[in-house]
């Protein structure tokens, strides 16, 4: 607000202040009122009504008398119970590696993108659009295209059987140990055209004097990138992994249209798990907590970056 | 500061002001909430609007985004929530009786006199219409899940039989696989898995059993050997889909029969309606046998039109609406289409197919001798939170997760326990 109180006194100086200088005043407050208010209300407040509710017995209907930490002392339980693996064991491990396996893939894959993008080659205009074109989509156009492309009565293994290759085996939407890889394929697919997006511009932000001066003193290629380009794409890496893992963490949508929960739930993500609870089975509390640890597990990562963000501005 | 926060206080009240003005009341109109939008539903539904314009009330659909029952339930609960009820909703079991709890449902008892419900409607549908002596829901159809949907053509080629036994069954599907078409079509959703779970368990236990497991949750019952020879028959019976049926549509399996790609979907009757979509008919194109082990009872769901407690200024339209859903004429025309059977049994069955006509029977024989149970897949055996857990072990049982019938009656009785 200090903008608005330096104007002030140079727009006052007629004294007489008409209800025209003073609607000009007013207007950013008044155009940012709403937004603000809807994410106090809509984003805060319904963060902190969520847990409240994760600490009673909200079953259908939110109550409001509070309970103890049944539903978190549940989670907690079911968070050990892997044979047979329980719904949030299943939604937890699934977390990991589709996490895990979905960052680090997308990272590698686009900067490899990039890199080659970056060789001066020609028609480079016409092919990052298709890189960055499945961006585009909604995961739910995603979700339905690798579902039916990945069907084995219906997609690739169909496909190559008509071809005649017919020992061709691809059944993985359809196991329940590897139904959880199909859905990094596909997420895989959809996201790393955007990191190669990212990762190029960055390394056309490079200063070509660094590269020259470095192959002047004789570093290969191989030296260049590692040495050089990589570390100073440094920046480029934390923004794309930040953009990855909250994605990672909020995705729900691609494994409903891909799997629909796949082979007894063997797909489920902790958000599917949520919904399921709260809407399905009426056990808002449940639900409640499990948003909540969700919550501070994007916490755990969002934090620290803004931590780290903000003491560098500051210095 | 101050002011920033002074103008979005009074946003924020600007927004409330309107949303109160918005609220008017027209006495002539029904407002419904419901996920019947799809051909033949919605078609069924379109006799219901027809016989309420006739006496002068128009009719408004409640928009759902999404369409779906969750996504309907999930809009009903915010409406509700924001005190601004509709005339009815279509509901499901327990969910009436959840709304009714929270004291949200009018009264509609004195309609039901006049009409004749107490006896006209089966009394395990009244476990779910009727909260504390009042009736709160209309319910429009009875549809029964203990059914085997077989092409005949396919039947005649292997040169089977009805089946009269769980084993007689297996014979049949031995012999389907032999002459090289899938014996079973089934869709490997935890729905579908745990519908034709309940009729193997009253195959296996007998209709007492059924009840005391599925429906009264009695943890003797429950943790039976019966139960585990219900999970063995239904590990049996599982080896004789095809490798490709996880996560398949159930109208997708419906098609597998209808072409004769497969022998049999063990389903509920609205499987009929996609028969009769592609124009097949009973006993010519297609056969409709009761799961071999339950003739004689009915393991049912039903869609109920959950009846809303709204202003005095709209229950003349209410009572309308809920005389219209169970007279006789509606319950006939829009039960033809729909596949179910009407929810009263005293509803002439003539212009029913020979499918209908049998379920009309087996229904009215089964409300007589006490063999009408809830399904428990459907939402009719217990409440949501206890249905969930057990498709979840019974879908956990097919896909090899839980790997004996020991462990799933363990894991069946902790995930009950654990949903109460």
């Amino acid at each position: 607000m200090s903008t608005v109180a330096t104007t002030e006194p140079i727009l006052a100086r007629g004294k007489r202040t008409s209800i025209r200088t003073r609607m000009q005043n007013a207007l950013p407050q008044i155009v940012l009122a709403p937004s603000f208010a809807i994410t106090i209300i809509f984003v805060y407040g319904f963060i902190a009504w969520t847990a409240y509710l994760s600490f009673t017995n909200s079953k259908t209907f939110p109550s409001y008398a509070l309970t103890g930490a049944r539903a978190y002392q549940r989670l907690w339980r079911w968070t050990f119970e892997s044979d047979p693996p329980s719904s949030w064991y299943t939604s937890i491990t699934n977390m990991g590696i589709f996490g895990v396996l979905y960052v680090g893939i997308c990272l590698a894959l686009g900067l490899f993108l990039a890199i080659l993008l970056d060789q001066k080659i020609r028609g480079e205009g016409i092919l990052r659009p298709i890189f960055l074109y499945p961006m585009a989509l909604s995961f739910i156009v995603t979700g339905v295209a690798w579902k039916w492309f990945l069907d084995p009565g219906l997609g690739l293994e169909q496909t190559l059987h008509h071809f005649g290759w017919t020992s061709f085996h691809f059944d993985w939407i359809k196991n329940k140990d590897f139904v959880i890889y199909t859905v990094v394929i596909a997420g895989v697919w959809q996201a790393s055209g955007f990191v190669m997006a990212m990762f190029l511009a960055g390394l056309r932000g490079i200063d070509s004097e660094i590269m020259k001066a470095a192959q002047i003193d004789g570093a290969t290629t191989g030296q260049l990138y590692r040495r050089i380009v990589i570390p100073l794409l440094r920046p480029v890496f934390l923004s794309a992994f930040i953009v990855l893992a909250h994605m990672a963490i909020k995705s729900y949508d691609l494994v409903v249209a891909l799997t629909s929960g796949g082979p007894g739930g063997s797909a489920w993500l902790p958000s599917n798990f949520m919904y399921e609870y709260t809407f399905k089975r009426n056990e808002m509390a449940v639900g409640s907590a499990s948003a909540i640890i969700m919550l501070m597990t994007i916490s755990a990562i969002i934090v620290p970056y803004l931590y780290s963000e903000l003491k560098e501005k500051a210095r | 500061m101050r002011k920033f926060l002074t103008s979005t206080a009074m946003i924020a009240l600007a927004f409330a002001g309107a949303t109160a003005a918005a609220r008017a009341a027209d006495v002539k109109e029904v407002q419904m909430l419901h996920w019947w939008t799809s051909g033949g539903e919605a078609a069924a539904l379109n006799v219901l609007k027809q016989d309420l314009a006739k006496e002068g009330y128009a009719w408004k659909d409640v928009p759902v985004a999404g369409g779906g029952g969750d996504a309907a339930m999930t809009a009903l609960k915010a409406m509700v929530a924001a005190g601004n009820y509709p005339t009815a909703s279509q509901m499901l079991g327990y969910t009436v009786l959840d709304y009714a709890q929270a004291g949200v449902m009018g009264d509609l008892t004195a309609t039901a006199k006049k009409e004749g419900w107490d006896k006209s409607v089966p009394a395990a549908l009244q476990k779910f219409a009727v909260y504390d002596g009042k009736w709160v829901a209309a319910p429009v159809n009875v549809h029964s899940v203990n059914w085997l949907w077989i092409n005949k053509a396919v039947m005649d080629k292997i040169g089977g039989t009805e089946p009269k036994t769980f084993d007689d069954l297996i014979a049949l599907l031995d012999k389907a696989k032999a002459a090289g078409v899938v014996p079973l079509a089934l869709g490997g959703q935890n729905w579908q898995e745990a519908t034709m779970f309940d009729s193997i368990v009253e195959a296996t236990g007998g209709p007492e059993f059924y009840k005391k497991a599925m429906n009264d949750l009695d943890e003797e019952a429950l943790k039976s050997d019966t139960m585990k020879k219900s999970f063995d028959n239904l590990a049996k019976i599982i080896k004789y889909v095809d490798p490709n049926f996880s996560g398949r549509d159930w109208n997708l399996a419906t098609a597998m029969v209808i072409k004769g790609d497969a022998l049999v979907q063990v389903m509920g009757d609205w499987a009929k309606g996609e028969f009769v979509a592609a124009k097949k008919t009973p006993n010519k194109d297609f056969l409709c046998y009761r799961f071999p082990g339950t003739e004689g009872s009915v393991i049912y769901n039903s869609d109920m039109f959950g009846m809303f407690n709204v202003p005095d200024d709209r229950k003349a339209a209410q009572v309308a609406l809920a005389t219209a859903t169970l007279s006789k004429s509606f319950q006939s025309a829009f039960n033809v289409v729909k596949g179910s059977v009407p929810a009263r049994t005293d509803v002439p069955d003539t212009d029913f197919d020979a499918c209908g006509k049998k379920g009309i029977a087996d229904l009215k024989a089964a409300n007589e001798k006490g063999t009408l149970f809830g399904s428990l897949a459907q939402g009719y055996g217990a409440p949501p939170a206890i249905a969930n857990a057990y498709k979840d072990v019974v879908s956990k049982f097919v896909h090899g997760q839980i790997k004996t019938s020991d462990e799933a009656v363990k894991q069946l009785v902790q995930a009950i326990d654990d949903a109460r």
